[in-house]
């Protein structure tokens, strides 16, 4: 039985959304914060994320395969969770997610098709047997690789592009109005809610990109594009202080109103959260990358290579921890609160074991990665070297990175 | 336990278990039917007959337009024995640690108060030491207040939470995903995910009574009158009389959820 400091309702004891409701919006994080790096790309034509551009999308199409476990795993009924979009009550925020998420699975798997499309063509001519088969399945049926086919495929990835990122925003941004639209929980209920997880969100995937790019050319011994680390970690850096100040400023808000709500919120930040949230999401999180960036961003001609990369690696190390420790505060914290606003509950643990577990929560962290790599072994990651013309004019540099399209 | 057992209708004691899917039954016939008039199969023999003394109609047809429900709690009544909690629990198999109902009681001077509820009332109140001198103290007891507006249906991705057309929030446990939402939902703590269904549960009003023409059981046992229970469309109900002519306050009207349930006499420290 948990422990309650003050008076809590007698309902308001449980934590009943544990710790797979923490990684559902970590996980979905990562969804959106890939895609918007590879609308950086594909959009708005920074031609430096171009080594990152496949593996971002790649990354958002993995993570997004698993978005949905968590929900389902953590459902009293698992096996009712399909009634979600059978039968979907349009007045609840979580009934969209159906249609959000299916939407958004729909875009991403277009993209990734437009993306890959000459080179599965191209691996099925090559190929012989089973795996002809394979490829030519993929290809589904056309086999046009002409110059004028292949501009229609640059023009469909804009295209999904354009239409993928507010439909990604729109998914993440979704699982902060779960949250924000809870008028009986005061530590959710604000409309800042969507927009910091959708930021933090941002800050998540760049920060897991920058670790996967720099892990995979370690492993694959390329060498790290030195714009590449740079332009990813100011836009980590912006991201992160937006977040940050948001984060911060919903709780001066309250603060500062000194409103009904600031009496239980305050001691549930200064005792309940005070490791969580103070120690790991405002300093060991925030601050420290803050100022890490801060160097690689306002000092970075004075770095060494890897230098740079070392401070890049270990600020978006940290940001993955001060982006988990946002998900964390946001949903359990809400729910130490009891809606009497008198009373705390002790801290949630959960069980190391089980269906809602610690060890499934790793389980599906890793799962994505997990899947990038059967991606990668159907789809390479890392096209073969000047197999592609660049896609944007101008900047791309002759001998620069094995390309994306 | 005998006091909680005088308002059950049948004469023997329903089981927790057996009281579950009498319910679910009666909400599978609910969802059955077709126009706002449905038969009502829920229960056995023992129940019809004492429909029929309860007074509704001889046919056991229950006409869900011809009544509007209200609750009526009366603060200054009560007495915390706690007899409505353990009815509650009696009569609808309420898991151990999780409460429909429940009794908070108030200790408050003008700079310092005292909340508790000990095991939701379920047992009483043993006296409490304040480090203050408390100059009032009352008794407050709190149910799902039914509201005209509310939240948990309106969060309920499966439609498995609804609001019948007498004014009555229920949970159809056959269709509910367990997703916990509408109890994050509900401002006041009303609803609970329950260890054993696995899906969301709260008072019903004793739903399964009140349309036989009985009262909840809560209702039924309180020996004070603090709780009373009433039909808004019966002009000489004394609780819509209470409710339209006199002074009500409902739990935290900021939120504009709409309670049916009222209360008479509580104290601005009572959320």
């Amino acid at each position: 039985m948990p422990e309650i400091s003050g008076y809590a309702f007698p309902n308001d004891i449980h934590v009943h959304w544990s710790l797979m409701i923490v990684m559902y919006p970590y996980i979905t994080g990562f969804v959106a914060g890939s895609f918007i790096v590879t609308a950086l790309y594909h959009l708005f034509g920074k031609n430096e994320f171009r080594p990152i551009a496949r593996l971002s999308l790649a990354a958002s199409f993995c993570f997004l395969l698993v978005a949905g476990l968590p929900l389902q795993l953590h459902l009293g009924h698992p096996e009712r969770g399909l009634f979600v979009m059978i039968t979907p009550n349009f007045t609840s925020a979580m009934a969209g997610f159906g249609i959000l998420y299916s939407f958004y699975l729909v875009i991403v798997m277009l993209e990734v098709w437009f993306v890959y499309r000459q080179e599965i063509i191209e691996t099925a001519r090559r190929s012989r047997g089973f795996k002809r088969t394979f490829y030519a399945a993929l290809a589904l049926g056309t086999y046009d690789t002409s110059p004028a086919a292949v501009a229609i495929d640059h023009r469909a990835v804009k295209l999904l592009s354009a239409i993928g990122l507010p439909s990604a925003c729109m998914l993440h941004g979704y699982v902060g109005f779960i949250f924000g639209g809870i008028k009986a929980n005061p530590w959710w209920s604000t409309p800042l809610m969507p927009v910091i997880f959708l930021l933090s969100a941002a800050v998540s995937g760049i920060a897991l990109l920058i670790l996967v790019y720099q892990v995979t050319a370690k492993l694959g011994r390329r060498a790290v594009q030195a714009d590449t680390i740079t332009s990813m970690a100011r836009w980590l850096w912006f991201f992160l202080i937006i977040t940050v100040t948001l984060e911060l400023l919903e709780i001066i808000m309250l603060a500062y109103e000194n409103s009904e709500a600031w009496h239980i919120i305050s001691p549930l930040l200064t005792t309940r959260l005070q490791f969580s949230f103070i120690s790991i999401q405002m300093i060991v999180g925030s601050l420290i990358p803050f100022i890490l960036l801060f160097i690689v961003t306002v000092m970075n001609r004075y770095l060494h290579e890897r230098v740079r990369n070392t401070l890049t690696f270990m600020a978006s190390l940290l940001l993955l921890i001060q982006v988990f420790s946002m998900r964390w505060n946001v949903v359990i914290g809400g729910q130490l609160l009891s809606k009497s606003f008198r009373g705390l509950r002790s801290a949630y643990e959960p069980h190391l074991f089980g269906r809602e577990g610690i060890v499934m929560a790793i389980t599906l962290f890793l799962m994505p990665f997990v899947i990038l790599y059967f991606f990668d072994r159907v789809l390479p990651i890392e096209a073969p070297p000047g197999a592609y013309p660049p896609e944007h004019d101008g900047s791309p540099e002759p001998g620069v990175s094995p390309g994306a399209v | 336990m005998d006091e909680t057992r005088k308002g059950t209708p049948s004469s023997e004691p329903p089981p927790p278990a057996a009281s579950s899917p009498g319910r679910r039954d009666f909400l599978a016939t609910a969802l059955g039917a077709s126009g706002g008039v449905f038969a009502l199969l829920a229960g056995g023999g023992a129940l019809a007959t004492s429909a029929e003394a309860g007074g509704a109609k001889g046919d056991d047809r229950y006409d869900w337009e011809a009544h509007q429900w209200a609750y009526l709690i009366d603060t200054e009544k009560c007495i915390g024995c706690g007899s409505c909690v353990r009815a509650c629990k009696a009569e609808n198999g309420v898991p151990d640690g999780y409460f429909r109902t429940w009794v908070e009681r108030y200790l408050v001077a003008p700079d310092a108060s005292h909340v508790d509820s000990p095991n939701g009332g379920l047992d009483g109140f043993a006296p409490v030491q304040t480090a203050f001198e408390p100059t009032k103290s009352f008794f407050v007891p709190k149910l799902c207040n039914h509201c005209k507006e509310t939240p948990c249906v309106q969060v309920c991705p499966v439609g498995a939470s609804y609001r019948t057309k007498d004014g009555v929030v229920l949970v159809d446990g056959k269709s509910c995903i367990g997703c916990g939402y509408c109890v994050q939902a509900c401002p006041y703590g009303s609803r609970f995910l329950s260890p054993e269904t696995h899906t969301a549960e709260k008072c019903t009003w004793c739903y399964h009574r009140i349309t036989k023409g009985l009262k909840p059981a809560c209702v039924e046992v309180c020996p004070t009158a603090t709780r009373q229970f009433g039909d808004m469309k019966r002009d000489d109900d004394p609780v819509r009389l209470a409710i339209a002519h006199g002074r009500v306050q409902v739990l935290q009207a900021n939120l504009l959820t709409e309670p049916q349930a009222y209360y008479l006499g509580i104290d601005k420290e009572v959320r």
